[in-house]
């Protein structure tokens, strides 16, 4: 049931994710600023972007799981997380390589955009240990969704706080009033964020199938282990 | 291929090394994410055909008991 549309997705993303490589490396113009180290940009900004919005999307995705009491809402709360919390990890290399050639230091603590995405990032990972701790599975899936729902609050929150701040150092990518961003930059960059976009949504629904096929499989194994007859024997309600 | 060639050579100099550092950087996660789940793909094919099989001795002991 998951694994619906994956055929397509996954070659709209291959499409998109070629097409936004090819702009930002034989379309986009050079910046006058910072040169050819502003491609990375195109990347890092993206998938920035894609794990914010993919963390919030954990915490709608529980809400859903809290109203219906439906295990399938956790496991789209989950797997939103789980991706995103991967692709925070590539914005944290991608930003430090970018901050080393641009501002010459790796890491820069005193700038708020930089140490609230750490904040968020480091929060996220508390969520494995702080799900994996429950045993009981009802249990577990209610209090990971409380977590994602108030984490998933706090993304907004902090985002708006990091755009009030003094920002000394860090760049706005719509910065309007130092003119933005030219036409041919802005078509590159929305094309890299779709792309980036499509490749969450086809790693996730990727990794909501793998999940249903292994749960199906236990299921039919416990299935097939009961004893004939007995009332253990149904195929249990699906589970992530 | 002429649009290779009006393509303009990639500065591979300081600036070139921090890009590619990035880029290799996003391509590198994305292959030991795919690697991993690949990995998964693999345990849960095994555990299907250990299913298949016990369905297949199940179907076959049923059969020895009717015929007998």
């Amino acid at each position: 049931m998951y694994g619906k549309g994956l055929k397509t997705l996954s070659i709209a993303t291959v499409v998109m994710v070629a097409l936004s490589l090819s702009l930002v490396f034989f379309y986009a113009p050079l910046d006058g600023d910072q040169g050819f180290i502003q491609k990375i940009f195109y990347l890092h900004v993206p998938l920035a972007i894609v794990a914010l919005v993919g963390f919030v999307a954990g915490g709608v995705f529980a809400i859903l799981h809290l109203r219906t009491n439906d295990r399938k809402w956790d496991a789209y709360s989950y797997v939103s997380i789980h991706l995103s919390v991967i692709f925070g990890v590539a914005v944290l290399i991608t930003g430090a390589i970018w901050a080393k050639a641009s501002w010459g230091h790796w890491w820069v603590w005193n700038e708020p955009t930089l140490v609230s995405f750490l904040i968020v990032f480091l929060l996220y990972a508390t969520y494995y240990p702080f799900r994996y701790a429950i045993e009981d599975r009802d249990r577990q899936a209610r209090y990971a969704s409380v977590f994602a729902v108030t984490a998933g609050a706090f993304v907004p929150l902090n985002f708006m706080a990091v755009r009030m701040a003094q920002s000394l150092v860090h760049p706005r990518t719509f910065a309007t009033a130092e003119g933005g961003m030219p036409g041919e930059m802005m078509l590159t960059f929305l094309c890299s964020l779709v792309a980036m976009g499509l490749l969450w949504t086809t790693l996730v629904k990727f990794e909501l199938t793998a999940k249903s096929a292994s749960g199906q499989v236990k299921r039919l194994r416990r299935a097939l282990d009961a004893p004939a007859g007995g009332g253990s024997s149904r195929i249990a309600p699906e589970v992530s | 291929m002429e649009f290779l060639f009006a393509a303009p050579a990639l500065p591979l100099d300081e600036a070139g090394k921090y890009v590619a550092g990035a880029y290799v950087v996003f391509v590198v996660l994305l292959v030991v994410y795919v690697g991993i789940m690949a990995a998964k793909l693999v345990r849960i094919e095994r555990e299907l055909r250990e299913v298949a099989a016990i369905a297949e001795d199940r179907k076959a002991e049923q059969r020895e008991e009717v015929s007998a």
